[in-house]
Order: structure tokens, then C-alpha cells, then sequence
């Protein structure tokens, strides 16, 4: 024993008379600050590549910092016109999408039942070849009208392919989807004459009336507002923007606002009338261009009957004690606003709940932008006006052959327009109701880009029901969402940073600016762009297809659809114009009179009463009794409600009351709570006339009592691990309520209640 | 207690003659001990710690230096103010796009990497963790550095040093330095934290001292 110690002893000072202890505890700390698994870029020369963001409709000029091949951080460019170096935080995690697990990597082929996810790799030949006897097979039946395809937006010339595409092959059923923008347009074609987009100069205003809109919370171009509402917040002393924001949730947007005025979800309308209602008994509204420059606002005679004007309906209608009843808003909260608003310089109303990507309401938008006409905030500094659209693409009109003019002759898929039908646009959540009850024809094959409708459509589980029953689905997706997930063939698109595509101008914006994305990486893995297959799709099957797409790749046909623009592209990143000077109202209006129409001509051949704007209330629902609260959603920038899903980055920065582990959280109100008898972080069931979800429960006062305010973008059920499986979808709660005018789903909610779990 | 007590009287009791011959004993091991640990620690240690690694190419900056007059032929600023370090292929590809001498390591080099544009792997002695920020620029511009300063007089060596890799770290062990008992005789014998903080303590003007100026 005392020998083992001796030799221990000796060890003992021996060893710490060597670099042995020292040595081993520095090497140690050195390789546990540097775990060999923790990936470190590689270091070398870096170098920028500019493009612009595609990944929401704001259109923001970003650089991207590359490390040889690999791209390591997406900046905004400074001095874009949109977004003048900031980046927002979906822009910032777009790498994750470039190299995140979820990309498809080559074509693809279903092998399992639908929905499954069995696929196996097939080569380009093949898939192309697959798609083209499908389709041809289709035409060769005589029903060609059967195929539908669905692209996100409306704008851009990959859409505008798939139209072309869809107008040679010969089918009327190329759906996307409507948003705030289109409400807007139309607003402005009924109202002022014009055809094109709203544009905000909201940078000038001095005094933003905010019917909702989530100015900061991805409204717009949502980094344009970020850098507006900064200049909002200069302190300019008395020149200071006033913001004033009418939602019913304390959203971040009301939380940064001067003043918040909560208001019963839906009535944004009748606020916006009663608000005029003052306007025009204190005599407040800009007389000169009501008197000199519009129709309807004064009573007219119309074949010797006399038809009362906005003035009248506004003042017999719209009495603040009225609107008060109706709104929720207290009558002095009603007469003050609409006093800040006459009095400030520069007042602008601009409405489109949340972030603008639903449509609303059509008497809504024209009784918002009447507030806008009695300010005098129309083609002035400072206010709104109409942005003409980008130039179509100056490609030469289709040839249909016979199939084709046959095919498109046929009545589309949604149904017969009721209403004005010189504004009917493809009504996209009808479609599954329209499969599902079999009424027309029957929908043969689906063609899907740039869209995620098994998780963006109302009522989505039985959307999904609706879809499933379609014997070809083709997605043309670069990551494997819900709608891939169905798909018998995928087509992969590249992943953003990789494809070349133009970027038309973002909604909001008060001139026009189309950007240039460019790839700024090889692709990574065996995709094609989409504009180059439906290319070479229509070349194989010939026809006069073929003919209408005679372009040897994507990039000379898009150069061919930017005509002059496109130098300014290559050169710049993006063409633009100055901000052109607005037409005075004199030449401003387009309309049959000429003038600014409170009630539009177009709506008056309808229904002369239904012609001003107006607040319309809600059908009597029958299931009020059963659902005594209403969902609402909640839409964030930190979460990504479209077609693309939230990267990793974004759902680890969303707080446990949006998301606790894999549980949603909804906001209630503590009186909410106490009726339901829910308490803080119970867990509860949520039911709604469409479906039930289990959920965890948030107590907020700065949600209006008898509201449920649900985070919106969660639920999903494809892409990865930190995507999929956490919290609820919001569409699969909710159903499509029509505009009676439009016919567009404005729905901003549902009916719903809360039980304990 | 006491059975202690009764353990020791037994043995004192059992052989009173032999304690000098267990302190030998005793001391002996002790020192058979403290020997096996010194030769462990100084000779076996150092072998097991580090791998031996060759260069891919035997360089020689000797000559380099005398072709081409300097160190920042190869070693360059880009033009954003970012050290080139290491030399990338387009670099030798510059003069040795063909056999310029008849050298095997040319041969090697033209053949094996040039001609099929592999980079080559060069093991780099200097690299720091990864945590550490450090930048040329502020060192050899602004501060007016000499190179051997930290790497030594590398410009007049002959041939590539073998590359001696800490099996633990997997870092050079230039960064510990060559003695490892730390002593240093020239300011490139090292370059661990300490010896950075050796000439930032010297420092007059801004947190020089400060954490993050290296550690960001």
C-alpha cells in the first residue's frame, strides 16, 4: 500500500513538473469553445451578388455576401429605392431556404397512396414527358377546359406564362389569388376611372388614418413601411406624422401608433362613414374638389328621380351615436378623429386588414377612400394615388387553334359571375366547392406554382378533400409543401437565389419600380426554372403552343417582356420612373362624368341604392348562439402566411405566447376568459362552424373582449421538423364569406367558441 | 482510532531495523515515479498529442522571395482590405501554368493541381480558432507590422515544415509554440492569447484590451 503511494507521490510531482496538466487543460477549454461538429463558414475572398427578394410581394434590393460559391448573408442594398438597406427577418433567413432540408432535388414521381410523401426520382425526360401525354391526352379528348392550374399572384411574367400557357393549351381556368391590392383596384377604376394600382405617399402624410392595416406588421412593401414609420418618428416637432390605428387587437402596429382605437372587427366601414358623417356637417372636407370635381356627393336627379347623394346618406345614415352602436367607438372618440383628420395637412385613410393579403370588403375600400376625396388627399403630395400598372409583357398575341378556342370558350370552373361583370377575376376558393359538388365538368388535372393551396385555402380540410379527388396534380414547388405532398409529379422550380425572374412593383408603392432577381448561385441541386419547362412543355406539344411559346429559354422571353426596361435591369438591378407628378383633379378622373364618382357609374347601372358606399352588416348568422366569440387572425412579420413557409430562424423567434413546444396560443381578453372558464395557460378547445382545434390560452387586454386573436402561418404539415406539426392551421378554421359585389372571400374571421379541454 | 494505533505498533514492533530500508524502498519508487511522469510528460506526451503531417508540397520561400521580390506578391490585400492569406491555385497558376524549372514538387504541382484545378490543401501553421476575429489589415497597415513579427522568418526557408497537428484541437502547434513549456525566446515562437495581449497592453489609444476586440 505505501509503496502504491510512494510511486503515486512520485507521479504526482513528476507530472506537474511537466507541460502535461497545463497543456491538456488549455487544449481541452480550446476544444470545447470549438466543438469540431459546430459548422464554421469558410474563410476566403468575399464577394457581393444583387438581386431582389422574392419571397413576399415587397420586393426589397438585397446584396448577398458569398464565400466563394456559398452564399452567407442576404443585405439590403443600399440605396434601393424600396427598401434603402434594411432587410426584414424573412429576407434575412432566406439562406435557410436556399439550403434548409426541404428543397426538392430533383423530379419527381408519387409512388404512395396521396398525401404520403413516396416519391421516387425521375429524370426531366421523364417528367416532362409525363406531364406533356397527360396534357395532351386532355386535348386529344376534347377537354382541355378540364385542366386548371393555380399560380400565387396575379402579377409577373411566370404567371403571366402560365395564363399564356393555359389561354394556347385552351382552358379559361387559370386561377391566383386576390388581395387588398385588387379591392384597391377596383376602388379606383369604379371611383376615379383608373386603371391601376394605389400608391401611398405615405411619407409625406402628416396624419395616417389606419383602418386596419398592419403598417408595420407586413402591410405593403413591408421594409418601404418600416423605414417610413421611422420618418414618422423623427421628431419634427408640430410637423410630426400623427398615426392612428382602428383594429381590435393591440397589434404591433397599434402599439406604435399615437392612438389606438379598438373597434368591433368588421366595421371599419361604418367608422369610415361616420368619421365622414363629421367631416361634412362641420363642413370640414375640402369643398373645392367636392363641388368642382365630383358626382354623387350632392343629391341628383337620374330619368326625373331624385337620388340621394353621399351627403345626405352620410348625414341621415352615419351619425356618430349611430356608428357608435355599431363600431363599438365612442361618438367623441368618432368627432375628434375625424376633427385631427380635416385639420392635419397632408391626412391620408388607407384600410386592407393586417397585412393587405386578403381582399375586403368593396364598400369598405370605397368608403375609405372617400375620406380620401372629402381631405382632398387624392393626387397630391402626401396622399394616394393611382400607380399605372407595369407595362404588360410585349409578347405577340396568342394563335389558338380550334382545341383551344374551343376550350376557352367554356365557362370557368367558379361559376358564372354575378355582379359587374367587367370586374370578374378568377374566384380561386370556389374551386373546391366546385369539384366537390361536381357542377360543370369535371377538373381532370391541376397545375400548381408559386402556390400552397392545401394550406392557404379556407376550409382546408375540405379543400383538400375537394382536390384530392383530381386524378393529376403537377406541382412545379422548389420546397416540399403541403401541395407537393399531393402532387402525382413534381417539377421543382429553383429555390429564390437561384432563378431569374422580374419583381413587379410592390403593392403601395407611389411610382413604379419592376426589380430584377437574379441567381446569385448555381443551382444546388437538378432543378429547372419554371418559365424554361413550361417552355419546352409547350414546344413538345406542339400545336399552337408551340407557336405561342417559340422562345429558346425563360431569360430571352422575359427580356422580350421587358422590352426598353430591360438595359435598365441588366444595369441597375431594377427599372423605375420618377415619382410622376399626379394629374390635377381636372384631368385626374376618368370616369363617364369625368369627375371623382361617390357613386360609380359602373355600380349604379346595377342598383342605383347600392352605389354609395355604405355599410353593409352582416347576413343574421345562425350559428351566433352556438359561437358566441369571433376568431380573429393575427398576422406578424414573423411568421410567413403564404405560400412560403417560415424558415427555422423565424419560428425560434416567436414568443411562447404565439407558440409553447408544438401548442398554439390564442389571445382572449381576461373577461373572455372568465365566461369561457379558461384560465392563463390552460389548455382549451377551440371550435368554429368548420372545425375544432386544441389550443393554449393567452389572457390579453389588449384584445377586445368576445375575441379570439389566433396567430396566422402556423399548422403546418409539410416542410421540416421545425415547421411542420407546430401549432394550427388558421384556414383549416375558417370559411370563404363573398363579397355580394366582388365575389371575392373577404372573410376576416369566423364565428367561434371556447370550452375547457 | 486505536486499531490505527494498534496497526502502527504491530509494524514498528515487527521490524525496527528495517525503516531506513523502506525509506529506501520508499524513495526509490518515488523517484521511479517522478521519472516515468518527467520522461511521460516531456518525451511521450508531446509524441501522442501531435500527428505528423507533410505538407502537400514541398515549398520553398526562399526562392519565391527572390523571384518575386516580396511577400505580398502572394500574400496580398484584396481590394476590400481583407488579408488573402494562403495563396489561392490562380495565384501559383499565374507563373506556373507550364513547368517553369524541372523540379519533381513543380511537376507535382503543375500536374496534380494546376492542370485539374484542384486547390491544394495546404495545412495552415497560423490558423487561429475560429472564435478569435483577427484582421491583417489593422496589423501590418495601420500598425506598421513587419510579418516576421508573428510568423517569423518563413520568407527564408527552404522547404515546408512538417505540420504538427494537436489531436485534441486539431490546431497547429505553432500556436502553443514549439517548447512546451512555454518558453520563448523570439515574439514568433507563440501565438496564443497571451502573447497578443503582450503588445495590445502596450497599447495606448481605444479599448485595445477590450474582449471583443478580438472575440466578437
Amino acid at each position: 500500500m505505501s509503496f502504491g503511494l510512494s510511486i503515486g507521490a512520485g507521479i504526482g510531482v513528476g507530472i506537474n513538473l511537466t507541460p502535461l496538466p497545463w497543456k491538456i487543460t488549455d487544449d481541452l477549454s480550446i476544444w470545447t469553445q470549438n466543438w469540431p461538429w459546430t459548422p464554421v463558414p469558410p474563410d476566403g475572398e468575399v464577394t457581393h451578388a444583387e438581386s431582389v427578394c422574392t419571397l413576399c410581394p415587397g420586393g426589397c434590393g438585397i446584396s448577398v455576401r458569398k464565400m466563394g460559391r456559398r452564399a452567407v448573408k442576404i443585405e439590403g442594398i443600399k440605396g434601393y429605392p424600396v427598401n434603402d438597406g434594411g432587410v426584414c427577418i424573412l429576407g434575412l433567413a432566406g439562406l435557410q431556404l436556399l439550403y434548409g432540408p426541404t428543397r426538392i432535388r430533383a423530379p419527381l414521381r408519387r409512388t404512395g397512396r396521396r398525401g404520403e410523401g413516396s416519391f421516387e426520382t425521375i429524370t426531366w425526360e421523364e417528367a416532362l414527358a409525363e406531364l406533356a401525354d397527360r396534357l395532351s391526352g386532355l386535348r386529344a379528348e376534347g377537354a382541355p377546359h378540364s385542366v386548371a392550374c393555380m399560380v400565387g399572384r396575379k402579377r409577373g411574367t411566370v404567371p403571366g406564362l402560365f395564363r399564356r400557357f393555359m389561354e394556347a393549351y385552351g382552358s379559361p381556368n387559370c386561377f391566383w389569388e386576390a388581395s387588398a391590392h385588387d379591392t384597391y383596384a377596383l376602388t379606383l377604376r369604379l371611383m376615379q376611372g383608373v386603371d391601376g394600382a394605389p400608391g401611398f405617399d405615405l411619407e409625406r402624410s402628416d396624419y395616417v388614418l389606419s383602418f386596419g392595416s398592419g403598417l408595420v406588421d407586413g402591410w405593403g412593401a413591408p421594409v418601404r413601411m418600416f423605414r417610413a414609420h421611422s420618418r414618422w418618428r423623427e421628431d419634427r416637432g408640430k410637423e410630426r406624422t400623427r398615426v392612428v390605428q382602428i383594429e381590435p387587437r393591440l397589434s404591433n402596429t397599434a402599439a406604435k401608433s399615437d392612438l389606438w382605437i379598438p373597434i368591433n372587427p368588421g366595421t371599419e366601414g361604418a367608422l369610415a362613414l361616420g368619421v365622414a358623417h363629421v367631416l361634412v356637417k362641420e363642413a370640414l372636407h375640402k369643398a373645392d374638389l367636392v363641388r368642382d370635381h365630383a358626382f354623387g356627393f350632392e343629391d341628383w336627379t337620374q330619368g326625373g328621380v331624385t337620388q340621394k347623394g353621399f351627403k345626405t346618406v352620410v348625414l341621415e345614415k352615419y351619425a356618430p351615436a349611430r356608428v357608435a352602436e355599431i363600431t363599438g367607438v365612442a361618438p367623441d372618440v368618432i368627432v375628434q378623429t375625424a376633427r385631427a383628420f380635416a385639420k392635419a395637412r397632408h391626412p391620408l385613410a388607407v384600410c386592407g386588414r393586417g397585412q393587405g393579403e386578403r381582399p375586403l370588403g368593396l364598400h369598405e375600400c370605397m368608403a375609405v377612400h372617400a375620406l380620401n376625396a372629402l381631405a382632398g388627399s387624392i393626387n397630391i403630395p402626401g396622399g394616394i394615388a393611382c400607380v399605372p400598372a407595369d407595362g404588360q409583357p410585349q409578347w405577340a398575341a396568342v394563335e389558338q387553334d380550334e382545341a383551344a378556342r374551343a376550350g376557352t370558350a367554356r365557362p370557368r370552373i367558379d361559376g358564372p359571375r354575378e355582379g359587374i361583370s367587367s370586374l370578374a377575376e378568377p374566384l380561386v376558393h370556389r374551386l373546391p366547392q366546385a369539384i366537390a359538388q361536381g357542377k360543370g365538368y369535371p377538373v381532370q388535372a391541376l397545375l400548381v406554382a408559386g402556390a400552397n393551396p392545401f394550406f392557404t385555402l379556407p376550409d382546408t380540410r375540405k379543400a383538400i378533400e375537394a382536390l384530392t379527388k383530381i386524378p393529376f396534380i403537377a406541382s412545379f414547388a422548389s420546397h416540399m409543401d403541403e401541395t407537393a405532398m399531393h402532387a402525382d409529379v413534381i417539377l421543382p422550380d429553383h429555390a429564390p437565389l437561384e432563378r431569374l425572374q422580374d419583381v413587379p412593383t410592390p403593392p403601395g408603392m407611389p411610382y413604379r419600380i419592376v426589380g430584377l432577381a437574379r441567381a446569385v448561385v448555381e443551382p444546388l441541386y437538378k432543378t429547372r426554372h419554371t418559365g424554361d419547362v413550361l417552355i419546352q412543355l409547350a414546344q413538345a406539344m406542339g400545336a399552337s403552343l408551340g407557336d405561342a411559346f417559340p422562345w429558346d429559354s425563360y431569360e430571352q422571353c422575359l427580356q422580350e417582356a421587358m422590352g426598353d426596361n430591360w438595359e435598365a435591369m441588366q444595369e441597375k438591378g431594377y427599372w423605375t420612373e420618377e415619382q410622376p407628378a399626379a394629374p390635377s383633379w381636372k384631368e385626374g378622373f376618368s370616369t363617364a362624368s369625368g369627375r371623382f364618382e361617390f357613386a360609380p357609374a359602373a355600380l349604379l347601372r346595377q342598383e342605383p341604392m347600392a352605389a354609395l358606399p355604405q355599410y353593409v352588416p352582416p347576413k343574421a348568422d345562425p350559428d351566433a348562439d352556438d359561437y358566441p366569440l369571433t376568431l380573429i387572425p393575427c398576422q406578424s412579420m414573423r411568421l410567413a402566411n403564404g405560400a412560403v413557409g417560415d424558415p427555422p430562424f423565424l419560428v425560434k423567434t416567436l414568443e411562447e405566447t404565439v407558440l409553447k413546444g408544438n401548442d398554439l396560443v390564442v389571445e382572449i381578453h381576461p373577461k373572455t376568459a372568465r365566461i369561457s372558464g379558461v384560465r392563463e395557460g390552460q389548455t382549451a378547445m377551440l371550435w368554429t362552424p368548420v372545425g375544432k382545434a386544441k389550443v393554449r390560452v393567452h389572457l390579453f387586454e389588449g384584445i377586445m373582449p368576445r375575441l379570439v386573436g389566433m396567430p396566422e402561418g402556423l399548422g403546418h404539415t409539410a416542410y421540416d421538423g421545425y415547421l411542420a406539426g407546430k401549432g394550427i392551421n388558421y384556414n383549416g378554421l375558417i370559411r370563404p364569406v363573398e363579397d355580394p359585389v366582388t365575389g371575392h372571400d373577404v372573410a376576416w374571421g369566423v364565428r367561434a367558441r371556447l370550452t375547457v379541454a | 482510532m486505536s486499531g490505527m494505533q494498534g496497526k502502527t505498533r504491530n509494524g514498528s514492533s515487527g521490524g525496527e531495523k528495517g525503516v531506513p530500508g523502506m525509506f529506501a524502498l520508499n524513495l526509490f519508487l518515488f523517484l521511479v515515479g517522478l521519472y516515468a511522469s518527467l520522461v511521460i510528460g516531456w518525451l511521450v506526451f508531446p509524441k501522442v498529442l501531435y500527428s505528423q503531417k507533410v505538407q502537400p508540397l514541398d515549398f520553398n520561400h526562399a526562392l519565391h522571395v527572390e523571384a518575386t521580390g516580396d511577400c505580398e506578391s502572394c500574400h496580398y490585400f484584396r481590394d476590400d482590405g481583407s488579408f488573402s492569406g494562403i495563396p489561392k491555385l490562380d495565384n501559383c497558376a499565374q507563373c506556373h501554368e507550364e513547368m517553369l524549372g524541372d523540379d519533381p514538387e513543380e511537376a507535382k504541382l503543375v500536374e496534380e493541381h494546376i492542370s485539374r484545378g484542384r486547390e491544394i490543401p495546404w495545412l495552415v501553421h497560423a490558423r487561429q480558432p475560429d472564435c478569435v476575429f483577427f484582421s491583417h489589415a489593422a496589423h501590418v497597415k495601420k500598425a506598421e507590422m513587419e510579418c516576421e513579427i508573428c510568423h517569423g522568418p518563413v520568407g527564408e526557408s527552404e522547404h515546408s515544415r512538417v505540420y504538427e497537428r494537436n489531436r485534441l484541437t486539431g490546431y497547429s502547434r505553432d500556436i502553443w509554440g514549439k517548447n512546451l513549456a512555454g518558453i520563448k525566446k523570439n515574439s514568433w515562437d507563440r501565438m496564443k492569447m497571451d502573447d497578443c495581449a503582450e503588445c495590445h497592453a502596450r497599447m495606448k489609444e481605444g479599448a485595445k484590451e477590450a474582449c471583443f476586440v478580438c472575440h466578437k
